[in-house]
């Protein structure tokens, strides 16, 4: 992917740099996010916020994926396992009456690094698919213990007592201040991961996912980065865990089920990865959607599962894919980024998607015997192993069964 | 008489019943330039791969500087001071020209366990990167993905990387593999500045600049050191005439 450049100067001298377009544009989400309580005053206020605090929550564990994805080319099929440890971690203390800020937190944090060096010890040993199936039974390892927890709710879930508390107050049981402080979490972690994957560490990963065999010849072991990467991403999406749990006052081992973890992958897919603010609106347009559609019909997922896979057939560098796509356009004079501009842009990319999909839409779709035809050449090609070893059993039926007559007749006979 | 750099002691590795190397033994001097030759199969790149530690072999000691680095790992081996180019590009397709060389440097000066600070702009690196471009006269095009450079502009990067790790040993592989003749003409000639400079093994195919290039010449077939010496001997040699040039006796 060229997002493995992110937009990194080569040969950048150590001058100050104008902040760059996908810089402005993550600035405008969180402006934007920033905004959301004002907006939403009055209809349904508390609600709007609720949901505002789960996209800012998954924005997190969207970036903590981006990291592995993006920056380390590891698709993780099991990083939904740390939103469950980290919210399991701070519950547990709670429960035993250490629901504190300076406890609880560093509880999930710790927890999470700890499972993360422990399953990516050995999972980063390996790659592509073997990597993704590793992930995905260490999660689910990690979602059958939950189960079994018995002191702590098994099945049901974890009630916590109460929100982490803060110096012994619970400023966090606020509406708002809450939404704020994840709001920061966020704003912290993007600045955090965009900083470490323009470092020297961070330039290590990405080559590594460019090429292994050159890093390795010049003397970079894989192993011990990517390791480092899994753990810290692991801590991140921790946090995330942390701010869920804490927004539910609850935990239950769904946090952690193998379905969750595929919608953070469809979260950093749907946003497009190689871009950092691509998870972000990843994560903000999937529980958006989910929102939208669940209100609609109850079978929501029927609609949203044509959806993701119309996503994955047209526009497969996701939202960030098609805002590059409209950039590179119109990008033949190099114009500084202003507000009128920005907001243009940002109107751009929201009608762009729509008109490259009318135009796949017509071209692939709306060629109907051209399709059928392929259609019927492919499920021919795909029915073929069947309808030979159908044939085959055609054919040897009538020796079968001779065979079996035989036998039984001669087994009568011998009786 | 030159110190050895490296030695190769008895050297045997072999694919099923396929025999690549045969009890090979050979030394470097330090400083030279020594060409490995030999038909298609003979088990050049094999030889190569074993040296840098991509490939571990059956039997044998390899001895660089006095130190059995039989059984490192390719990236504890660069450490020490191997550098390689592959007979096959290997580079960064998505880094610029610069940054394929800068990390390079980077690998060999301080801790890359740094989280916070921009690589990028770390201009002791960018520097000492610039300067082995340079030295291939690939400085123009520092910017340029590595992947849009053409065939023999990534060659020469290989060799930019190969020097920016301040190499003790230098192992190219077919630097001049698939490059046309105007290529080949400057590939030979950045070669030759390198020349006597640094201690080189050069595998090649090309007999023009493998004679113009090579100190000594050593010649494997089917596994094994048939010759080695002075080109001029080694030309002169029945045996290499029989087996590798296609002559008759």
């Amino acid at each position: 992917m060229p997002g493995a450049m992110r937009g990194i100067p080569a040969a950048a001298p150590s001058a100050p740099r104008a902040p760059s377009f996908d810089q402005c544009l993550a600035a405008s989400l969180f402006a934007l996010l920033a905004l959301l309580p004002l907006l939403s005053h009055g209809i349904a206020s508390s609600y709007s916020l609720l949901v505002g605090e789960r996209a800012v929550i998954f924005a997190i564990a969207a970036l903590s994926l981006e990291l592995l994805i993006g920056a380390g080319g590891l698709v993780s099929f099991g990083h939904a396992a740390f939103l469950g440890i980290g919210a399991y971690a701070a519950g547990i203390a709670a429960s035993h009456g250490l629901g504190t800020l300076c406890l609880a937190l560093p509880a999930a944090l710790a927890a999470s690094a700890v499972f993360a060096l422990a399953t990516g010890a050995i999972a980063v040993r390996t790659r592509g698919v073997y990597f993704i199936m590793i992930t995905l039974a260490f999660a689910q390892m990690a979602f059958f213990i939950a189960t079994s927890l018995a002191p702590y709710g098994g099945d049901d879930g974890l009630t916590w007592p109460t929100r982490t508390m803060v110096l012994g107050r619970p400023i966090l049981k606020d509406q708002l201040t809450f939404f704020y402080v994840c709001l920061a979490l966020l704003v912290a972690t993007y600045l955090g991961v965009s900083r470490l994957i323009a470092s020297r560490f961070g330039r290590v990963l990405r080559g590594l996912k460019d090429n292994e065999t050159r890093m390795q010849a010049i003397g970079f072991t894989p192993y011990l980065y990517r390791l480092t990467a899994y753990v810290i991403a692991g801590t991140l999406c921790g946090l995330a865990g942390f701010l869920l749990g804490n927004q539910a006052e609850f935990v239950s081992p769904a946090y952690m089920h193998w379905q969750r973890s595929g919608e953070l992958i469809i979260m950093v897919l749907l946003g497009g990865t190689g871009t950092l603010y691509g998870p972000m609106l990843g994560a903000l347009a999937f529980l958006l959607l989910e929102e939208a559609l669940s209100r609609l019909t109850e079978h929501w997922k029927v609609i949203l599962g044509p959806a993701l896979v119309l996503t994955a057939l047209f526009a497969s560098g996701g939202i960030a894919g098609a805002i590059a796509a409209c950039r590179r356009r119109r990008a033949a004079p190099r114009v500084p980024v202003t507000l009128p501009r920005l907001v243009h842009h940002l109107l751009d990319a929201g009608l762009e998607p729509a008109r490259s999909w009318r135009r796949a839409i017509r071209r692939r779709l709306l060629r109907p015997a051209h399709l059928f035809k392929r259609g019927a050449h492919r499920a021919r090609a795909a029915c073929e192993p069947a309808t030979l070893a159908l044939g085959r059993g055609l054919q040897a039926l009538p020796s079968l069964a001779e065979r079996g007559l035989r036998t039984s007749v001669e087994r009568w006979w011998r009786r | 008489m030159k110190r050895a750099v490296l030695k190769l002691d008895a050297l045997s590795k072999s694919f099923g019943a396929l025999r690549v190397a045969e009890a090979i033994g050979l030394e470097i001097l330090a400083g030279e330039t020594h060409a490995i030759i030999g038909p298609n199969g003979a088990g050049k790149t094999s030889l190569i791969n074993q040296i840098s530690g991509a490939l571990a072999p059956d039997k044998g000691r390899i001895v660089f500087e006095g130190r059995d680095v039989t059984w490192m790992s390719m990236a504890a081996r660069a450490h020490l001071g191997f550098a390689r180019s592959f007979q096959i590009t290997q580079v960064l397709r998505h880094f610029s020209a610069l940054e394929n060389v800068a990390l390079a440097v980077q690998a060999r000066s301080g801790s890359s366990f740094r989280f916070w600070q921009a690589a990028a702009g770390e201009a002791a690196l960018n520097r000492a990167a610039m300067r082995s471009l340079d030295s291939v006269e690939l400085a123009a095009r520092a910017d340029t993905p590595a992947g849009s450079l053409s065939h023999g502009e990534k060659r020469r990067l290989e060799i930019a990387i190969a020097l920016a790790q301040a190499p003790k040993l230098l192992l190219l592989d077919e630097p001049m593999a698939g490059a046309g003749i105007e290529e080949t003409q400057r590939l030979v000639a950045t070669l030759k500045s390198l020349k006597g400079r640094y201690t080189i093994v050069l595998v090649e195919h090309d007999m023009q600049a493998v004679f113009a290039l090579a100190d000594r010449i050593s010649v494997l077939v089917a596994g094994r050191i048939i010759a080695s010496g002075e080109p001029q001997a080694v030309r002169a040699n029945a045996a290499v005439r029989a087996a590798y040039l296609g002559e008759a006796t």
